[in-house]
């Protein structure tokens, strides 16, 4: 009995020292993105690995460049991707959580088609689709960043209209009814009583469209006006898409202006992301 | 459970009894927002899509209706040809990889090893940061190291795609970890102590006891990476943008590293103009492709089911 202790105990050892390995492997991509924000241009390629000491040492002019670099600040384009990302998720938690129980609670056949026509949604990719809608946006001038959320609702409408109308699905008839016997009309019952109760749906729905909207690419660099608006995606892009002139330092400093949020965000609600997107993946 | 089932019924009978009539009232608030966007969003561009997929066209407005001419050409066009079975390729690797290892780190974080919760952040880390972004950090540190070895991740078609297959298992171990954390998590503690007295060793419980239990996490994960290879386009976009490029005898060019999202991207967005009808119809094929997937993951995980 002693013995196989203390061979469970040199397995764990064994695992935790693996574990460790491969969790300083995970982290040095970002801390190499760090030391070479520090750095000057010219030794990002020849000493990748080095630490920014002596010469190559920067300070943050990498980050005072980057902000400024070309003829469209940084700054901006973070605004716009703030804007976009809070302003889309809004839109989709409110709509998509009334029209989920709309669809659960009146259940006619008008209710399942639009629920089928979500879940086949879910399954389109988006080259499917990027050509007309990107023509559709622009002939209904929905190609501004105040704007683009309507996008965003359309097309990521299936993935929250599904989840909420599977929570809705389980809250029982019988509070909604209590409302309604106590003189409640439709819109006070979800308001007040219904909208509570979807929290913990909203939270993962939230993540997962937070998460979508903040990283897109292609929809926002095919919808938006590009010669006045810019998502951080798109402006890194197009940073490392001049080519030759390219500041590899400069670069670093905007990846990792543009990263630190999002880990910040992660180490804050670390429980709620990792349970949104598990509820996420098993949408089967 | 059953009283629900009643009222539901009764619900549906009586013309809804407290609630359904008067939320009729209200249709268009709850459903017309979503619908409004919904039919801009995605039913209308996905009808134009088909429709135009059958036309020659360079804007809308010039659509001419030409069968299936657009289809053929897609069939005929190597560089589709090439990046779909350079995706396939690429979703299989980075399916069996992503897998087995997403596997064993939930394995050993499911043992009660001390900072287990601090390895499962760090792990999971890297799905957050998005792939034009990731793009760029790889690359940065693949040309920090091939360019000691005086090459380049854009000179070698094997470079690009082991790096993008190391890049993907960096962000998505960490998300396929947690599905299998659940998965583990909820096998029979007692199953795995009945397995133990009777004396089997732990390999032979990990075989004949933990895999069969963790089986639906096994499928959803096979899927979800399956279906993540063929529609990847921002770290592809982002690491090699397709380079390097092969002119063949008639004047086309392959570009060895692009999949087929970035080839229908090519497509629409090249300099010919005459080619979009050709784009439409290789997305038409995609979204045929990707969206079979889904239905063989639905019909197995159904299968599944009544087994249990």
């Amino acid at each position: 009995m002693k013995n196989s202790l203390a061979a469970e105990r040199r397995r764990k050892a064994v695992m935790s020292i693996v574990l460790t390995i491969v969790c300083i492997i995970y982290v040095l991509p970002v801390l190499t993105v760090v030391i070479n924000s520090f750095k000057y241009n010219t030794f990002v390629k020849t000493d990748t690995f080095a630490l920014p000491l002596g010469e190559m040492w920067a300070g943050f002019k990498n980050f005072v460049k980057g902000m400024t670099f070309g003829n469209y600040p940084f700054w901006q384009s973070a605004l716009y991707s703030l804007l976009i990302t809070v302003a889309s998720t809004a839109l989709i938690l409110l709509f998509t959580s009334m029209a989920a129980w709309y669809i659960a609670r009146v259940d006619s056949k008008f209710c399942r088609a639009v629920y089928y026509l979500c879940v086949f949604s879910m399954v389109v990719p988006f080259q499917m689709v990027m050509f007309t809608l990107s023509k559709t946006a622009d002939k209904l001038q929905l190609n501004t960043p105040w704007t683009i959320p309507i996008i965003y609702l359309g097309f990521g409408a299936g993935l929250a209209i599904f989840m909420f109308v599977g929570f809705v699905k389980s809250i029982p008839l019988e509070i909604e009814e209590a409302a309604a016997i106590d003189g409640c009309g439709p819109l006070r019952t979800f308001f007040s009583v219904v909208f509570p109760m979807l929290k913990p749906t909203m939270i993962s729905v939230g993540i997962l469209e937070i998460m979508w909207v903040w990283n897109d690419y292609l929809l926002p660099y095919l919808v938006l006006d590009r010669t006045k608006y810019m998502t951080i995606p798109i402006h890194i892009q197009y940073l490392k898409g001049s080519y030759g002139t390219v500041d590899l330092g400069a670069t670093m400093a905007l990846i990792l202006l543009s990263i630190i949020p999002v880990i910040v965000f992660y180490l804050l609600c670390q429980k709620h992301i990792i349970k949104g997107v598990a509820a996420g993946a098993v949408k089967g | 459970m059953n009283e629900n089932r009643k009222l539901k019924r009764r619900w549906r009978t009586q013309g809804g009894a407290p609630l359904k009539r008067p939320m009729r009232k209200w249709s268009w608030l709850f459903m017309g927002p979503v619908l409004i966007a919904f039919v801009i969003g995605f039913v209308w561009p996905f009808i134009q899509g088909i429709y135009l997929s059958f036309c020659k066209f360079t804007l809308i407005k010039d659509a001419k209706f030409i069968g299936l001419g657009n289809y053929l050409k897609a069939f005929k066009d190597a560089s589709f040809g090439h990046s779909f079975w350079y995706t396939a390729l690429f979703a299989v690797v980075s399916l069996v990889l992503i897998n087995v290892l997403a596997f064993m780190v939930a394995y050993f974080l499911t043992q009660g090893i001390k900072g287990s919760n601090l390895f499962r952040t760090v792990f999971f880390m890297p799905n957050l940061i998005g792939g034009i972004v990731l793009g760029y950090i790889w690359s940065m540190i693949f040309d920090g190291i091939l360019s000691k070895y005086g090459t380049s991740i854009l000179l070698e078609s094997k470079y690009g795609f082991w790096g993008l297959i190391i890049l993907m298992c960096w962000q998505q171990i960490g998300y396929m970890m947690i599905i299998y954390i659940a998965g583990l998590q909820a096998v029979p503690e007692d199953m795995i102590e009945a397995a133990k007295i009777d004396g089997a060793t732990k390999w032979q419980t990990l075989w004949h006891v933990t895999i069969p239990n963790v089986m639906p996490s096994i499928t959803i994960c096979t899927f979800l990476s399956l279906t993540n290879g063929f529609k990847l386009f921002d770290q592809n976009l982002a690491l090699t943008g397709g380079q390097p490029f092969i002119i063949q005898a008639d004047g086309s060019t392959i570009k060895t590293t692009e999949m087929l999202a970035l080839n229908i991207y090519n497509t629409f967005y090249s300099s010919n103009a005459a080619s979009k009808g050709v784009a439409q119809a290789k997305a038409v094929i995609f979204f045929i492709l990707v969206a079979g997937l889904g239905l063989a993951q639905l019909a197995f995980t159904r299968k599944k089911e009544v087994q249990q």
